[in-house]
């Protein structure tokens, strides 16, 4: 159990294999424990903004995010002798954050979101797509498009990478229960693998492709309502029967 | 033997298994012949790809200067007292 960040509740039997630490990891790790400032100071640009990004989902102010992040980073250099290598090094520092920032929500009384398909928030059964977009099941074609999406291909680069698209996406991510901005967050913002992220947050790969569904499913909604207004008015309206397709695995 | 054609109701719910990787090659045939044949489908997947791309563009974010610095001094501090 040596390298796990804090006590108990940390082992998991739901996460695939972590990748043990690269070559560039150990001899990074050699640096750091030889007490090599440039390594330390390569390491945090590496992680920084990731790490204050995903300790944002945890606590409430960006300021206390800062603090978790800057305690991880102590977390980490005490940690280092006991560091074995056998999850990458990457994968330990973002667990000691998100223990971190796990008890300091608790500490300024936040719950901590539990890694669930139903969290709070997120209405059960709620559909990726609109029920109204699609043709109803006695219908000539059951379940194809009424009000089809159109390709983001023609809209300009300019206006898809402007600050407000972004905003509006930063926006929606934010918006997401806590779980789900945590793994698109890491996935989509952050380029972390499946594996790291299931090791990271203790989910399961099935549980985290779901969650990574519903997420990206609820942001392209988000970007598709402000590229594309006056979308919603094409078909019979939002309401009507929120039914359940099942996610097929 | 022929399975059912996907609908694009079901397409939907597919999507992030087939860009992940994981779906059967069997159902992966299924999405990709369904994709091919059908444009509200095939802009979805452009879509939700255009989508994870700005999202990717969201991680441009530098870590303040001034973090930056307490860190190196924290890290001095530890290096001191090893």
């Amino acid at each position: 159990m040596t390298d796990t960040a804090f006590g108990p509740g940390e082992a998991t039997t739901v996460a695939p294999p972590a990748a043990a630490a690269s070559p560039e990891e150990q001899r990074l790790l050699a640096a750091l424990r030889g007490g090599d400032e440039a390594a330390f100071a390569q390491l945090v640009d590496r992680f920084g903004s990731s790490m204050l990004r995903l300790a944002m989902t945890w606590v409430s102010t960006r300021a206390v995010a800062e603090e978790v992040v800057q305690e991880t980073w102590l977390g980490v250099l005490n940690g280092l002798d006991r560091f074995e290598g056998r999850s990458s090094l990457k994968t330990w520092i973002f667990r000691i954050l998100s223990n971190t920032a796990k008890k300091r929500a608790v500490r300024e009384g936040r719950s901590i979101p539990v890694s669930s398909f139903a969290e709070p928030g997120d209405e059960r059964g709620e559909p990726t797509v609109e029920r109204w977009r699609f043709s109803a099941p006695e219908s000539r074609y059951p379940g194809g498009w009424t009000v089809p999406p159109r390709s983001w291909d023609r809209i300009p680069e300019e206006q898809l990478l402007s600050a407000e698209t972004l905003a509006h996406v930063r926006r929606a991510i934010d918006a997401l229960p806590p779980v789900q901005r945590q793994v698109i967050t890491m996935r989509d913002v952050d380029g972390f693998s499946s594996a790291e992220v299931c090791n990271v947050l203790e989910l399961s790969d099935t549980n985290q492709r779901v969650l990574l569904h519903r997420a990206r499913g609820r942001v392209r909604r988000a970007l598709e309502r402000y590229l594309e207004p006056g979308l919603d008015l094409e078909g019979d309206g939002p309401g009507g029967d929120a039914g359940t397709p099942e996610v097929e695995t | 033997m022929s399975t059912p054609d996907l609908t694009c109701m079901e397409m939907v719910e597919l999507v992030t298994a087939y860009l992940e990787d994981t779906l059967a090659p069997a159902d992966r045939a299924r999405f990709e012949d369904h994709v091919m044949v059908c444009d509200g489908c095939s802009a979805y997947l452009d879509q939700m790809r255009h989508t994870i791309r700005l999202a990717g563009s969201l991680s441009e974010e530098a870590i303040p200067g001034d973090a930056r610095d307490a860190l190196l001094q924290a890290f001095r501090g530890w290096k001191a007292n090893r």
